[in-house]
């Protein structure tokens, strides 16, 4: 709890940077602690209402657990074409959880996503921000192992 | 035959990106010296004349934009590069900072002279972090340079809002808000960051600032169509051979693109659609092929150039199916600030899975398209007036493919 201060007073000067210390934190930890919201409005000096109302508007950021490795998949339509819903598939059935949900040791989360600008290898993977392309159901196993 | 003709990506390949020594022996910020030896109206002037119009898809003359922003008298004023890209299939920005920063960084500098701003932020999207590196790498030695004198630059990072390529609402971002577009007028260049006068231009129409003021507008204006001249960087994605980014004179058919550089549909398979300028272009068939790319030429079909993204799709690719899946994209972006487009972008999903699942009517066909209708007048911004584009021209061009979803 402590050290949340720590990362976002960074920003405190900064003009409009809650933006930036929300990506700090997120670095930290892979989401944003409830906690650190709070904090954040402090710092700032505005209503904690606006700071999660700022958090949750935007959708590279995820407020709440999340696993250590963010695993995203982008389904928009180059990818959807390219067979995004296949990769889907061999991910869930890899790690054994659904799109949305983390695995029971915590060390990945299943997430679908928008376009992620990597659209001349489609269908595209991201794990914690790092693309994979031409992904295909083969490809999955191996990529995970980086990260196990 | 088309031909690539680099402009923008005049230094691809030749520079180390992290080495601005290369820039600067291939020329680089010698345009901005050049400018800062001009009067600022006449570097205004200069930029007016080529005719150079905004790449990021709304094609507004960067010259005038500039002189809304100069005209007003202001202790602080702003030069924002919007990097924010985000329309699926593009990846052009990405390209020209990974290549060459530095010629987005003297673009923006050289605006930030001629209309009286000291200070620049790149607006860049969350999903580039490794790209954020590049470019705060670039800034540290264009300072330690000295070349930038009094202007300073500085990366913001933006949290995967596809509205905030909408240059209010990335305005919005930049303050440490929600990315909700602002009611218009006042515009930007007039009330922008933080109230003040502030160009936002796109990272393509920086890169193309240095060699119009090296070369003079006059040569930029012969280049291409005359109403949108210059070059255009396009990514190429889905069923097309050569799924990569090329860099054409703005004069270049469709058809040129896809079957000249694109090498043609993959898989031997046949052309059915292409839907251009990302995810709210139109998607325009066969019949069309022959039109070049440019700004007023796209728009004469129905068509945008956008954001010059280039998304193929063979003969066998159902259309509702893809246009079903855009849908949700827009549902997903739709900031939710007005209510056409929070209800419309949702009511539209809706209706476009019923009829992908073989559960829609006729009916629902012509309530997308009354929907889509009211949406495109009356929605608050861009996003919403464009997003029925896909379903529009689909229902116009490919109502087969609607039909067959009937039986």
């Amino acid at each position: 709890m402590a050290n949340y201060e720590d990362i976002i007073s960074k920003y405190q000067d900064l003009p409009g940077g809650i933006i930036e210390a929300y990506h700090a934190l997120q670095r930290e930890y892979s989401y944003i602690p409830e906690d650190a919201i709070r904090v954040a409005a402090e710092v700032f000096g505005i209503p904690t209402a606006k700071a999660w109302g700022v958090a949750t508007f935007y959708s590279y950021f995820k407020v709440g657990k999340r696993g250590k490795n963010v695993i995203r998949i982008c389904e928009s339509a180059p990818c959807h074409v390219a067979g995004a819903a296949e990769v889907i598939a061999a991910l869930e059935k890899e790690l054994g959880i659904q799109m949305g949900d983390t695995t029971s040791d915590g060390k990945f989360t299943l997430e679908l996503c928008e376009c992620v600008g990597q659209c001349q290898a489609t269908p595209v993977i991201t794990v914690n921000s790092k693309p994979y392309g031409d992904m295909t159901p083969e490809k999955v196993s191996g990529v995970l192992a980086e990260y196990k | 035959m088309a031909e690539e003709m680099r402009i923008v990506l005049r230094n691809y390949g030749k520079i180390d990106p992290l080495k601005i020594d290369d820039y600067i022996a291939a020329g680089g910020y010698k345009s901005l010296e050049k400018a800062r030896g001009m009067k600022q109206t006449e570097v205004i002037e200069e930029v007016k004349k080529s005719n150079l119009r905004g790449r990021g898809g709304a094609g507004f003359n960067a010259g005038m934009k500039w002189n809304f922003s100069y005209q007003v008298q202001s202790e602080e004023k702003y030069v924002v590069c919007n990097a924010d890209e985000g329309e699926p299939g593009t990846y052009k920005d990405r390209i020209i900072m990974e290549n060459d920063p530095q010629s987005v960084i003297e673009g923006m500098a050289i605006c930030g002279y001629a209309i009286g701003s000291k200070k620049g932020y790149i607006y860049c999207r969350g999903e580039y972090p490794y790209v954020v590196d590049t470019l705060n790498q670039a800034i540290a030695q264009a300072k330690a340079k000295g070349v930038l004198g009094d202007f300073d630059v500085e990366v913001r990072m933006g949290g995967g809002a596809y509205v905030c390529g909408e240059e209010s609402a990335l305005i919005e971002s930049i303050e440490g808000h929600r990315g909700e577009p602002r009611f218009k007028p006042p515009f930007p260049p007039v009330i922008g960051l933080w109230q003040k006068p502030t160009i936002v231009n796109n990272v393509e129409t920086f890169a193309n600032i240095p060699i119009i003021i090296e070369k003079g507008g006059d040569w930029y204006k012969a280049i291409g169509a005359p109403n949108y001249p210059g070059t255009k960087v396009l990514t190429l994605t889905g069923d097309v051979n050569n799924r990569t980014f090329f860099e054409v004179p703005t004069n270049t058919t469709i058809r040129e693109v896809i079957f000249g550089l694109g090498g043609g549909v993959a898989g031997g398979k046949k052309f059915k659609a292409v839907q251009i300028g990302g995810t709210s272009g139109g998607f325009i068939p066969e019949s069309n092929l022959d039109t070049p790319i440019d700004f007023d030429s796209m728009n004469s079909i129905g068509a945008v150039l956008g954001s010059g993204a280039v998304f193929v799709m063979d003969e066998s690719r159902d259309i509702v199916d893809v246009v079903a899946r855009i849908a949700k994209f827009f549902e997903h972006e739709s900031c939710g600030k007005c209510s056409p487009c929070r209800e419309g972008t949702k009511r539209m999903h809706e209706m476009m899975e019923r009829l992908n699942v073989g559960e829609g009517s006729a009916e629902d066909v012509e309530l997308l398209g009354r929907l889509g209708k009211v949406m495109s007048v009356a929605c608050l911004c861009g996003l919403g007036q464009a997003a029925p584009a896909p379903v529009l021209t689909t229902i116009k061009n490919f109502n087969a493919d609607y039909q067959a979803k009937f039986n």
